[in-house]
């Protein structure tokens, strides 16, 4: 074990944990993107609702969730630790340096990229998640036909401390599945009528890009999985898939809401 | 052949390692495109030290860029704005007349000042000696012919060693690491049947000590490779961390 | 004092073996009780240290750079002869030894050069063990290339830096002894003096370059690996501080040096551009492979050449004089080093140099690029033009290069008998540093061989038996032999300090230079010499009258190391040119107008100067005393060189 200790205590060590709990964090990303795909689904947040009382009560899912938020902080904290060590590797600035000659932008300024995410995820936590969990939200009611199923009837049910998160019921006779679950998608689409709270999310978003185009590359490069074979493959998905099309789909979110409903 | 320019240099001066340092503004004049930026150093040196004064101290010694002495971090760039060349292979022609040149030493807790542009570059060497080396004695080894080693191995093995330890890749990363350096000596060896036996002691070894000097981590920014005159690259810094995780997580032994 | 070179008796071929059976031991448990100092990190030193320490000696090592792995060793480029014959191209021991024999036309002692070509091959086997990467063919096996004066392929490398690779495989070695303990090394020392006691080496006397510290230190034996005086020429293809001091300062406590006017000039560098020239560049000399060199057929067209009136690449054909060719049809572009070189000056001495200077020749590949076409002659030399370009601004594939010849290596050093120590007992000179092994003129790949040979092969057997016979009882530095050397080396220093006149160093180290190529360059005279002598008197005289040096003893002070080295120039180039006259005859890298054929070519007088001339110190400005020895060729037999 000491063994353990020593290697997560030396420079390879602290980047090869930053690695590991960075490509968890953007597996965690797709995830939690496909889900949130529910939020463009014209029920009135049936699916989202039901998505939300899923990933927070099946148990599998909830000890990742657990694995998620220690990932977060182990994170931050080891990013702050590098830094700080960093910081004293060159204790003389230089005068003048010209980083942009020989590295990209988005490779320099990690450190503030993700703490722009950390206030971000706090903020987003904050909003959703922990409303979800603590707040005394009201309840939606669908009373969806067994007939036709896109045929929704929704009605608001106020909130009550001994009713279920998430309830089925169906009722034959009526033709209709009862569905009562906590609102967290009206959550959202309140949420998401204020202009600068979707602009939040936007530079959000935009921060997560540039964090992810690096991040996702740089995690392979310090695992030591750099294998000129699998490298443009890797930095296909940096690109494309966490640089643009993770981003954009979450950014496309808060618009959506902003515009539309 | 262009004229000759007249420039002004921003030169750190520092007398020793104890004292503070600060930006002394000299001007060389009449400089001809041809001169290498040392031997511009040097014709400025030759008009202090007929003046009675000190003059500017910088490391250097085979002009040809293989030694590895020659540093200065030149308008920001460690050994100035040409790509794969030390400074002493950088002409006075890359540069524009009245143009302004600031020159600093490299900067890195691990290189510390010995005065102006010298720095003391032995943390290198302590982490050579930590474990950069086949453990053969003298005599006693095999014919060289009997271990048949492929072309492209043999090639690749070559380009890691190339390295100069002119110290380029600490002074141009933002986190002053040695990454570069210690990963082209480890992937020599790793490359190499003949580094086999060692290799995992070896990554080890220089690790340890290379976090021992204060160097600073690795954040992938690339800057080391680019600015590498011999142009080294980071692949070999996936290969050490590869090595170094086998090592202290894997393998059983040592 | 009579030289004894103790070649041992026998055939040539069982001469090593027999000696080194023949050589005392040290007691393996007895090993550590011994220390020994090198000085010097370059191939012999690193290899030296590094195998002496493995032996169980314990070694300080001493360099004047940050760290050892930059001597200048690292800077060849070319590769390194043995006679392995991978190639099976008739390539034997006796071959390179008869090749370096005969390249060194005839002024190296046999012995040692056959030893030399019998340990080349276990140097490779060590090299590959090491790690060193050098060329290998697609099956798998290790690549030769041929190389000047010989006709078999025998030589390694490493793309264009093998010194590098090598250099950085002895100094892994090095680093895996100072990591067990049994090296210590001190960086950014240089040494000032040698110390004896009752006549024998025991120390040496350093400056710590950061902080000026005078230190002594004491040893068993004293191992000086301190490479070549070429910058005595201050333009060489020599690093900056690559000096004589080492080994003039033991020349100066009894050592006697050799041959010190043999001096190699390569004929393709770059030529100098101004005043400011600090160093010379080395293009490698395979580019005569496919180069033709040459120069305006009239004194005219050059001048217009040079003005710019007139493009290179609009002189006809008819106007141009392939002078090599001209003179050497069989040889051609391809005569050895001292020839291309000394044509090439003719060239210019007669006017019909080309570039602003006007000196310098062209080497043309327009030729090889109609022939092999761009891309061919790319893939051979890119890199070499790369580098052309990059210093001179000029596009090789475009216009013809210039070049020019520049001082290289010196063959001279310290007299070393076969056991490869010095006249002073306990004092031993390895590599560039001794005079052994290259006679008048080295033959290419031949410098990294014998570093290597000496610090691996050679000295950590030949010293042992010198240590086996002193025993281990140690001298230490309390002895006041070594306070009083370390007071020398002060009031040196101090002196050095005092000197506060309207020169600098450099412009002394420049004027130096300009005399020794003047004069005892490449084509050398009675008369010249003569004047040169003079004038270097003169020079020295003013140095310590008129040079500035500035700062203090006490700090890092790059004038006062240049000052150091630049005075001990000064008074060894007098030797030089003493030596120059006093061998009346030409060879190898010695031309003498007064001695050569009818056909201009260099002719020795094997009958009057068939030996090596150690000269002995006697005093400052006292004439030094010549010592032959008398070379016996037993195997090869002496003949002249023609390249017609």
């Amino acid at each position: 074990m000491s063994n353990f200790a020593k290697t997560f205590s030396s420079s390879l060590g602290k980047k090869l944990v930053m690695a590991l709990t960075g490509i968890f964090l953007c597996t965690f990303l797709i995830v939690h993107l496909v889900g949130n795909l529910q939020l463009f689904k014209d029920d009135a947040g049936q699916a989202f609702n039901a998505y939300a009382y899923f990933m927070t009560h099946f148990t599998p899912i909830k000890v990742v969730s657990y694995l998620l938020y220690a990932s977060i902080i182990v994170h931050a904290l080891y990013a702050l630790m590098i830094t700080a060590g960093n910081k004293k590797a060159r204790p003389v600035a230089y005068a003048m340096q010209a980083g942009n000659q020989n590295s990209a932008w988005t490779s320099r300024n990690m450190g503030i990229l993700g703490t722009i995410l950390l206030i971000f995820i706090v903020v987003h936590m904050g909003d959703f998640w922990w409303k979800y969990h603590n707040a005394e939200l009201p309840y939606a009611k669908y009373e969806i036909s067994l007939d036709n199923p896109n045929d929704i009837q929704v009605s608001e049910v106020p909130y009550d401390a001994n009713r279920l998160v998430h309830s089925e019921v169906v009722d034959i006779q009526a033709g209709k599945k009862i569905v009562i679950s906590k609102d967290l998608y009206k959550v959202v689409q309140n949420a998401f009528q204020t202009w600068w709270y979707v602009a939040l999310y936007v530079i959000a978003m935009a921060a997560l890009a540039f964090h992810l185009i690096h991040g996702f590359k740089s995690a392979f490069q310090t695992i030591g999985w750099n294998n000129n074979r699998y490298l443009p493959l890797v930095r296909f998905i940096s690109v494309w898939i966490f640089g643009l099309l993770v981003p954009i789909a979450f950014a496309a979110m808060p618009v959506y809401f902003f515009l539309f409903k | 052949m262009s004229g000759n320019m007249n420039l002004t240099l921003k030169v750190w001066r520092q007398k020793n390692a104890e004292s503070q340092g600060k930006f002394v503004t000299y001007k060389a004049e009449q400089v001809s495109p041809d001169m290498s930026f040392l031997e511009m150093l040097d014709v400025v040196n030759e008009g202090l030290i007929k003046k009675g004064e000190d003059p500017i101290h910088f490391d250097h010694d085979c002009r040809e860029g293989i030694c590895g002495a020659c540093s200065l971090h030149i308008n920001g760039r460690p050994h100035g704005p040409k790509h794969g060349i030390t400074t002493c292979q950088l002409h006075m022609r890359s540069f524009n007349d009245n143009e302004i040149v600031v020159i600093e030493p490299w900067r890195a807790s691990a290189f510390p000042v010995i005065r102006d542009l010298a720095v003391d570059r032995t943390s290198f060497d302590r982490i050579q000696a930590a474990g950069g080396f086949i453990s053969v004695n003298t005599g006693g080894v095999p014919d060289a012919n009997s271990i048949p080693i492929p072309k492209v191995v043999a090639d690749e093995a070559f380009n890691s060693a190339t390295c100069i330890g002119c110290g380029a890749c600490v002074a141009a990363c933002k986190n002053a690491s040695a990454m570069l350096f210690v990963s082209a000596k480890v992937s020599q060896m790793a490359l190499l049947p003949q580094g086999q036996p060692e290799r995992y002691r070896r990554v080890q070894a220089m690790v340890a000590q290379m976090d021992a000097e204060g160097f600073g981590s690795c954040t992938n920014t690339g800057a080391c490779e680019a600015e590498c005159p011999k142009e080294i690259s980071i692949t070999n810094i996936a290969r050490m961390n590869r090595d170094y995780f086998n090592a202290t997580l894997i393998k059983n032994e040592e | 004092m009579k030289l004894d070179a103790k070649i041992p008796a026998g055939p040539l071929a069982e001469k090593w073996s027999k000696h080194k059976f023949n050589l005392k031991l040290v007691n393996p448990a007895n090993k550590r009780k011994y220390t020994v100092i090198v000085v010097g990190t370059g191939l012999a030193g690193a290899s030296a240290a590094a195998s002496l320490a493995e032996l169980g000696y314990n070694v300080k090592a001493f360099c004047y750079q940050d760290s050892p792995r930059r001597a200048h060793s690292i800077a060849a480029q070319g590769g390194i002869n043995a006679a392995k014959n991978y190639q099976n191209d008739g390539d034997s021991v006796y071959r390179l030894f008869y090749d370096t024999i005969k390249g060194g036309d005839y002024r190296a002692r046999e012995a040692n050069v056959y030893r030399l070509a019998e340990v080349s091959v276990n140097i490779i086997d060590q090299c590959v063990a090491q790690g060193v990467p050098f060329a290998r063919e697609y099956g798998g096996l290790l690549d030769n290339r041929s190389f000047g004066g010989s006709q078999v392929s025998r030589t390694f490398y490493a793309r264009g830096q093998t010194g590098q690779q090598l250099l950085l495989g002895a100094y892994s070695a090095l680093n895996r002894q100072i990591n067990l303990g049994k090296v210590k090394m001190y960086t950014r020392h240089e040494m000032m003096d040698v110390v004896t006691v009752d006549g024998q080496a025991k120390g040496i006397v350093t400056r710590d370059l950061i902080n000026g510290k005078i230190e002594t230190h004491s040893a068993h034996a004293v191992l000086l690996c301190t490479g070549g005086y070429g910058n005595v020429f201050y333009l060489s293809t020599n690093a900056m501080g690559c000096n004589v001091t080492a080994a003039w300062k033991a020349h100066k406590r009894g050592a006697l040096f050799a041959n010190p006017c043999f001096t190699q000039i390569h004929p393709t560098c770059i030529p100098v551009t101004g005043d400011h020239q600090s160093k010379l560049t080395l293009m490698s000399e395979s580019l005569r492979n496919d180069g033709r060199v040459w120069v305006p057929k009239t004194v005219e067209l050059a001048q217009k050449l040079r003005k710019g009136e007139l493009k290179v690449t609009d002189l006809k054909e008819e106007d141009r004089d392939y002078f090599l060719e001209r003179k050497y049809p069989s040889f051609g572009n391809l005569v050895p080093r001292d020839v291309a070189s000394r044509n090439a000056k003719e060239m210019v001495d007669e006017g019909r140099g080309v570039g602003a200077s006007g000196v310098a020749v062209f080497l043309d590949f327009a030729e090889a690029i109609s022939r092999l076409g761009e891309d061919a002659v790319r893939a051979k030399y890119g890199n070499l033009f790369d580098m052309y370009m990059q210093i001179t601004d000029e596009n090789p594939y475009k216009q013809p290069m210039r070049i020019y010849p520049a001082v290289h290596y010196t063959m001279g050093g310290l007299w070393v008998d076969y056991n490869l120590q010095t006249t002073v007992p306990g004092l031993y000179c390895l590599g560039e540093a001794n005079f052994s092994d290259h006679g008048a003129n080295r033959l290419g790949a031949s410098a990294l061989m014998q570093g290597l040979a000496d610090g691996y092969f050679v000295v950590p057997y030949t010293l042992g038996d010198y240590l086996a016979t002193i025993g281990p009882k140690a001298v230490d530095n309390s002895h006041p032999a070594f306070e009083e050397t370390k007071k020398s080396v002060q009031e040196r220093i101090n002196k050095l300090l005092s000197l506060t006149g309207t020169k600098t160093v450099n412009e002394y180290h420049r004027e130096l230079g300009h005399i020794m190529w003047e004069y005892c360059g490449m084509a050398r005279t009675e008369e010249g010499l003569t004047k040169a002598k003079g004038l270097i008197r003169q020079l020295r005289e003013d140095f310590w009258k008129n040079a500035q040096v500035t700062g203090t003893n006490e700090e890092f002070n790059q004038n006062l190391e240049n000052a150091g080295r630049v005075a001990d120039f000064l008074e060894l180039g007098e030797l030089m040119v003493d030596d120059a006259l006093n061998r009346k005859e030409s060879c190898g890298g010695h031309f003498r107008l007064e001695s050569q054929t009818e056909e201009g070519e260099a002719l020795r007088d094997d009958d009057q100067f068939a030996y090596a001339a150690a000269w002995e110190y006697k005093g400052d400005n006292e004439p030094e005393v010549l010592h032959k020895e008398e070379l016996v060729f037993e195997n090869v037999k002496l003949t002249q060189r023609s390249y017609k």
